[in-house]
């Protein structure tokens, strides 16, 4: 390699050539800072006029933080199929063979946090003193999971097992439970319910709230009369976005909604509620007449048992099971409350299993006072995600544990800054993505994929949030403070009675119509 | 290493040029991550594909060494970027780059079979910009033209 060498290097000394040439590139700088100055204007330009005449608020999604002292709260939990150990799980307690299983899938694969992330889960300061389930190996591993007090797995010594009921009504009964879970069946949650909030008994319900028109005014009484603190099991309302979601529509951004679209889409056995029978299943470990209930006698049937969902002698259907929580994301987002008709399609279609309840369902609601419809659609037979959308005059808003709102081609609202290209309504004008403190009106578009596959929801902070575990930590706080949780026994009611017409519709072929005044359905 | 390489003019204004042009870039997406307070490197990491990802898992999947991994990242951008547009510490500047570069090739390799949820704006199989970042930046670690034009100028001038 050949050196030049500049008369100046051999000199201490630095020239106007070194000078020029070493410092040559400096300009580059001031073009690079000026680029950017013009960046940030345009974007805080386009931001501001997005967001003129919109208030949004900078809160951070509120955190149920509580303090969780005081006495423990003692739990009885009635019900251990498939909801019950999931609940018993947002409350602090997993089975010890699910927790080994847990480690090993967390040593073998780092990327799988949910291990560490149920060991660090909040204690929420309550002990299960009982649990019942008619199955008896449930009602076994019920205990099990609620004595495993150390979150430990099989190496463990349990604490005190809680007492195993063959009968709901001695769980109630017992002086040693403040509160009930209930995780049953469908037409098991409104009896039980009823008699528990007559013992005093608080009182965490799954969903739907009822099987019945007749017990979900029964259950409204019981619960007024009784003042005990009822949650019903639609852990949506802790979904960040969907607060968010409200204060947009307050906020008028979409215009005047006038058509919701909600949607299931499942293409799986599970999801088509076709669950596994357990193998130790037989009429000797199961209390059948106790499974009946209320609903019309049927000899044993294990596929009964276990696929209770498939018929409407113990089930709500897709009504019950799914539209339920659709409807209660909307009734949280807009407050709709009971819609004034319904109407109902839709067949068996896929699952030619001996089932009674449709696998494609639509129903159509109207809320007259808001001039506005919400159509649910599902099948249990594909899966492409359609979504949540809200519909107004202005925009559309889709909701998912992210938000993404689009200006309407022809919004009035918006129609300078479409026609001036301010607004391009192919582009979100606002988003959210949980975890971020606010909404923004300029999102680029790398997070907008990853928020829309929820990697930035399910990391962020390094804590995947349970909705169940903060569902249910509301309802132990509102029992210690005597506060109202946020599915209460009013929201509950909007829910069985929106579902039930859905229903009502779907199986008597008619237009429903739920009389406002006499509260009845017509 | 402060020998000064005979370059034609052209060959040095070009060297030059592909240097600012590539410190540009790093400044710029270091500077646009700094100023964006929800900005973390965990998505992408939690895209990683390869024969590396569980490596880039855990770095997401602890929170505290996802802020090393943010700070490193960022403020490795921004330094780096600074150090090519101005020929400052230019060999350090592009060793550090060409590892950087390094890392988010292996993280999402344009693999056959491999996608990812980044929506890339041209179509790649095996090769794609970063790779070709990376021998731009060898490119200029054998061809130091800082030692000309550039902070480097004074820095080696006395050794």
């Amino acid at each position: 390699m050949s050196e030049i060498t500049d008369k100046n290097d051999e000199s201490s000394g630095i020239s106007r050539r070194d000078l020029v040439k070493g410092l040559a590139t400096v300009p580059v700088l001031g073009a690079f800072a000026f680029a950017f100055y013009r960046k940030r204007k345009h974007t805080r330009q386009l931001r501001n006029n997005i967001l003129e005449n919109i208030s949004l608020s900078d809160d951070e999604p509120e955190i149920n933080d509580q303090p969780l002292t005081g006495e423990k709260i003692r739990l009885g939990i009635i019900g251990f199929g498939i909801r019950g150990p999931q609940i018993a799980k947002a409350a602090g307690f997993l089975h010890p063979e699910t927790v080994e299983a847990m480690k090993k899938d967390a040593a073998a694969n780092s990327a799988d946090t949910r291990y560490q992330e149920f060991i660090e889960q909040d204690d929420l300061n309550v002990e299960v003193t009982a649990v019942c389930d008619i199955f008896s190996v449930y009602a076994r591993k019920a205990s099990e999971t609620c004595a495993n007090i150390d979150r430990k797995g099989t190496d463990i010594s349990f604490g005190d097992m809680p007492v195993i009921y063959n009968d709901y009504r001695d769980l109630i009964a017992d002086k040693n439970v403040d509160a009930v879970i209930i995780a049953t069946p469908d037409h098991w949650h409104a009896p039980m319910a009823i008699e528990a909030a007559r013992a005093g008994k608080h009182i965490y319900c799954e969903k739907p709230m009822s099987w019945s028109v007749e017990e979900t005014y029964e259950l409204r009484k019981a619960i007024r009369e009784t003042g005990v603190v009822f949650q019903l099991g639609h852990q949506g309302r802790q979904t960040e976005a969907y607060n968010k979601a409200r204060e947009l529509i307050d906020n008028n951004v979409i215009g005047s909604v006038n058509l919701i679209e909600v949607t299931t889409n499942r293409n799986t056995p599970n999801g088509a509620w076709v669950y596994p029978i357990h193998p130790e299943a037989n009429p000797e470990t199961i209390d059948w007449p106790m499974f009946i209930g209320q609903a019309p006698w049927h000899d044993f049937s294990l596929e009964r048992f276990f696929r209770w969902r498939c018929w409407w002698d113990y089930s709500t259907g897709l009504s019950g099971d799914l539209l339920t929580h659709e409807y209660d994301a909307m009734n949280q987002i807009l407050g709709l409350g009971i819609p004034d008709t319904a109407v109902s399609s839709g067949g068996i279609y896929h699952f030619k299993d001996g089932r009674t309840v449709p696998d494609v369902l639509h129903t159509v609601f109207e809320f007259d006072e808001y001039d506005l419809a919400m159509m649910y659609s599902a099948t249990l037979a594909n899966s492409k995600s359609r979504g949540k959308i809200i519909m107004g005059h202005d925009g559309y808003m889709e909701v998912s544990n992210s938000i993404s709102v689009y200006a309407d081609h022809n919004s009035t609202r918006y129609r300078e800054k479409l026609d001036k290209g301010i607004i391009d309504p192919t582009i979100p004008i606002l988003s959210y993505v949980p975890g971020r403190k606010s909404i923004d009106a300029v999102t680029s578009a790398t997070e907008q994929y990853f928020a829309g596959r929820g990697l930035l929801y399910t990391y962020r902070g390094g804590k995947r949030v349970d909705t169940t575990h903060l569902h249910i930590r509301e309802w132990l706080n509102c029992i210690r403070t005597g506060e109202t949780p946020s599915c209460d026994i009013e929201q509950g009611f909007e829910e069985a009675i929106t579902a039930h017409m859905g229903t009502m519709a779907y199986r008597e072929g008619r237009k429903v119509k739920w009389d406002r005044e006499n509260e009845t359905i017509i | 290493m402060a020998e000064k390489t005979n370059f034609s003019n052209i060959q040095l204004t070009l060297l030059v040029v592909l240097r600012v042009l590539i410190g540009w870039h790093f400044l710029y997406e270091g500077i646009s991550k700094l100023v964006n307070p929800d900005w973390s490197s965990v998505a992408f990491l939690l895209d990683s594909k390869g024969f590396l990802s569980s490596f880039f898992y855990s770095l997401a999947s602890n929170p505290d060494v996802l802020k090393v991994v943010d700070f490193l990242n960022i403020w490795g951008l921004i330094l780096i970027g600074l150090g090519l547009i101005l020929g400052l510490f230019s060999r350090i500047s592009i060793i550090a780059g060409i590892g950087l570069l390094g890392m988010y090739y292996l993280s999402h390799p344009p693999m056959v079979g491999y996608s990812f949820s980044v929506p890339s704006e041209g179509s790649y199989l095996w090769v794609n910009k970063n790779l070709i970042e990376m021998a731009a930046l060898a490119v200029l670690l054998v061809f130091p033209a800082s030692m000309q034009i550039g902070f480097d100028r004074f820095i080696y001038k006395r050794k």
